[in-house]
């Protein structure tokens, strides 16, 4: 193996993608993966830290420069394995985690601007294990040593939260339920990330893996309004409960002319084409306005996902519209730079002030505003201001908002006791223990719209914090020869 | 999946459903609905519970084939069942006792009004129903309304029963009469509720309409159902479907109830669905195998 001086030279193995102009009209992964001796060579250029920076970048600590051991040892369910000590949706994490913005961000080599392709080899190894061998469940610690069969616990929500959450404790052994108010499970994993960014196969994997550690998958059911959480509890036995029901709920501009037709939100818009294959209408019954020229509010990952989306559809044009600059935007930074190299269009630093609709209703335009930085703000980046009489108007005949989520409000509104913050996020203590004795939060609901790490990450604290919960009330009884066990 | 136990057709192109769905029907209270997909590839199409039996655990649909959703729905029979039932959805307003109540139901509207109307009854309100169609032949549910109602007056567009005209028209006869409801309730087609609205508004009576926006989760998760009431965004899933109808932009709701004209009618052709399906096919690439 080569020595540091020389693996410091080495490049960044950059991992294969579709032609942009081929992909720009195909839903199909735009990111083909690592083959074995791409990430063999990748994996050889990490120098194995001691301190191990990459990994306090993480925000669940996978032990990164063990599981790179690991693959340039050519133990690639070995690495696997590594990684869901910590992560347990590593294919997925591994296509839609920021890495530029935490672990890669941390890599010693990351000064030289080729930090490790770490979300490369994550995907690499999981999509491995995925096609090779079947999944053996990582072991979770345990609180308490006793049998927690028929112990039902309910979990609220199937994004990614709620998906660790049922996967965790159901290894732990307790009988498992979770209820999704749609009709599919996964989350944003569903609705949300289009198949060119994350194929719905590896998410229905991970449900299929769920169901074979007998999890109840229940859908169509809002708790709240099909069920509350107090029912669920006395009336149906669960004797400790999840939610990680996300944040749904759409921001709007509130400009003029936003009802008009032809405004969307991002929500509605991925929700069409992702959750109900509207890109196969009529096949399947949901239809989606395909523009022509498609204006997207927002910077984003959404947006990036909008605007994507839109392209493949068959739009003509397809832009960004955002209100401050390149440095600013949200997004990953590899989907910027795929969403570039496909043709989208980026006006900077412009702000929608309001939407022209002709007389049959449809939008035909949205004049902008130009904008420029002043003083920072609260969240530390500049604050855009308008430059007057720099208005200017895109000729669009479809408009996608994607300026944010709040937390979704059918269960918090409907929870009597559930302590919320002023944004309506629901108030946990860190391991997501909320203000109902019997119930935890996590994910995107807690903290605002985040990460599926971040969200992954609740669920696997809130899993353990149950079972110690469960392990000195319902378990100890149990124990002590009282039988708690159902409701 | 939720077995349907009876289907009957009310009048030409309308049915009633009875499904079961023991979680919905626990829960429901008049004004709620429910979202339904009639199969795997279907839409997500919201529809105003008709009834319910929390002990027999079903509910009551009235569909009126409109577009290709209800006529697909159309088809079914006891036997089948519809893939999907999500609810009870949006808010089910308290009833109280207040005084006298005018109901009015235009067309399949009648169907949501009934339980309703049955509450304020129950709840020792008097209760004046208006019930509309195009003609006599698609007036439903005359008898249940008749039941739960003090007064019960009809009226179709061609005058084959009641009054000939519109239901706005009986409305305004009453007030003018001398009829002072405590509030008008409201349900039915755009411009019958509109009609409705013009009635009550120069007399200052509180007015509530039932909104059938397009919808899509039916949660408050995608804004399609937007409407704005008195200048105001809402979403008619959560914040609804019940709002004052004096504040309502009705021309807005008509607008955006068109958005998908030009695509109803490919869904609903079967020789353009299968001709469309092909070219689609060329069109997108094989998708990732897992
Ligand atoms: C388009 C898009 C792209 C994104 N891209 C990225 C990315 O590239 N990288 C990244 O890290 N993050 C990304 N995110 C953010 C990430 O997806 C979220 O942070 C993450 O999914 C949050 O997970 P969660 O489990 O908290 O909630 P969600 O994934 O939102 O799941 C919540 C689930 O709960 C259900 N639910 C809600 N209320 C109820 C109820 N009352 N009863 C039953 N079920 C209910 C919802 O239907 C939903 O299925 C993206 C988000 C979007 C919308
Ligand atoms: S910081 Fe970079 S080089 Fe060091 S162990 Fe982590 S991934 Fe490897
Ligand atoms: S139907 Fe999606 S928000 Fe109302």
């Amino acid at each position: 193996m080569p020595g540091a001086a020389d693996r410091a030279k080495l490049p960044r193995v950059e991992m294969p993608k579709q032609d942009p102009r081929q992909r720009a009209r195909n839903f199909s992964e735009v990111a083909l993966g690592f083959t074995p001796e791409l990430a063999q060579t990748e994996a050889g250029r990490c120098l194995n830290c001691r301190n191990h920076p990459c990994v306090d970048g993480c925000p669940v600590n996978v032990p990164i420069p063990e599981f790179i051991a690991l693959i340039v040892q050519g133990d690639f369910l070995g690495a696997a394995q590594k990684i869901k000590e910590k992560n347990s949706l590593p294919a997925i994490c591994g296509r839609v985690c920021p890495q530029e913005s935490q672990c890669e961000a941390r890599c010693v080599w990351g000064k030289k601007g080729k930090p490790i392709a770490i979300g490369g080899l994550e995907r690499f190894v999981a999509d491995w294990e995925r096609e090779h061998a079947p999944q053996a469940p990582p072991s979770v610690p345990a609180a308490c040593e006793s049998p927690r069969r028929g112990v039902r616990v309910a979990v609220v929500g199937s994004g990614p939260a709620g998906l660790t959450a049922a996967a965790d404790l159901a290894r732990l052994g307790y009988s498992v339920t979770v209820f999704e108010t749609l009709h599919a499970p996964g989350g944003v994993l569903r609705y949300g990330i289009p198949e060119f960014r994350l194929p719905k196969g590896i998410l229905d994997h991970e449900i299929e893996y769920l169901k074979s550690l007998g999890v109840a998958i229940e859908t169509d059911v809002a708790v709240g309004l099909t069920v509350g959480l107090d029912e669920l509890h006395h009336r149906e036995g669960y004797q400790a409960i999840f939610v990680g029901t996300g944040a749904g709920l759409p921001s709007l501009l509130n400009i003029p002319g936003e009802n008009a037709n032809g405004v969307y939100s991002a929500n509605e818009y991925l929700t069409r084409v992702n959750l109900m294959k509207a890109y196969r209408f009529p096949e399947y019954a949901t239809p989606v306005r395909i523009g022509h020229k498609v204006a997207v509010v927002g910077a984003g990952n959404v947006a990036m996902d909008a605007a994507r989306t839109a392209l493949r559809l068959g739009a003509d044009d397809v832009c960004i519209v955002y209100r401050r600059s390149r440095q600013e935007m949200p997004a990953r930074h590899e989907e910027i730079v795929n969403a570039e190299e496909e043709g989208i269009r980026f006006h900077l630093l412009s702000n929608p002030v309001r939407i022209l609709a002709g007389s049959d209703g449809w939008v035909q335009g949205m004049v902008c505003q130009r904008m420029e930085l002043g003083e920072p703000d609260a969240s530390g980046r500049r604050r855009p201001v308008p430059v007057p009489g720099s208005e200017f108007t895109l000729d669009v005949d479809l408009v996608i908002v994607a300026i944010g989520q709040g937390p979704n409000p059918i269960l918090t509104r409907h929870t009597p006791g559930l302590q919320l913050d002023r944004h309506g996020c629901i108030v946990t203590d860190a391991d997501g223990r909320t203000s109902l004795p019997y119930v935890w939060a996590g994910g995107d609901i807690v903290t605002g719209a985040a990460t599926v790490i971040a969200a992954m990450g609740a669920g696997k604290r809130a899993a353990r914090a149950m079972d110690a919960y469960l392990c000195s009330t319902v378990l100890a009884g149990q124990r002590a020869g009282v039988s708690e066990g159902r409701g | 999946m939720f077995p349907i136990l009876a289907a009957r057709l009310l009048a030409p192109g309308i049915h009633e459903f009875v499904v079961q769905a023991p979680r919905v029907a626990r829960k429901a209270r008049p004004g709620h609905f429910v979202v339904i997909r009639v199969d795997e590839k279907g839409e997500r199409i919201p529809l105003t519970l008709a009834d319910w039996d929390a002990e027999a655990g079903t509910i009551t649909l009235v569909v009126q084939e409109v577009g290709y959703s209800t006529r697909l729905m159309g088809q079914l029979a006891a036997g089948d069942a519809l893939q999907d039932v999500l609810g009870p959805l949006g808010t089910a307003p308290p009833i109280e006792k207040v005084g006298t109540i005018i109901g009015v139901g235009g067309g399949v509207g009648v169907a949501p009004l009934y339980p309703r109307i049955r509450g304020y009854k129950q709840a020792g309100n008097r209760v004046v129903a208006i019930a509309g169609a195009r003609s006599r032949d698609l007036l439903i549910m005359v008898d249940r309304l008749r039941e739960c109602s003090d007064e019960l007056h009809l009226a179709t567009d061609d005058g084959s029963v009641g009054h000939h005209g519109f239901v706005s028209q009986v409305l305004e006869k009453l007030l003018d009469s001398g009829v002072r409801p405590a509030e008008v309730l409201a349900i039915g087609p755009v411009p019958m509720m509109r009609a409705v609205v013009e009635v009550t508004r120069p007399r200052g009576i509180p007015t509530t309409v039932s909104l059938n926006a397009l919808m899509v989760d039916g949660t408050g998760m995608c804004g399609g159902c937007r409407v704005s009431v008195g200048g105001v965004t809402r979403f008619t899933c959560v914040d609804g479907p019940e709002f004052d109808g004096l504040q309502v932009d009705f021309a807005e709701l008509q607008q955006r109830l068109q958005q998908y004209r030009s695509q109803e009618k490919l869904a609903a052709d079967p020789a353009q669905r299968k001709e469309a399906c092909r070219c689609l096919e060329q069109l997108t690439a094989p998708s990732f195998r897992g």
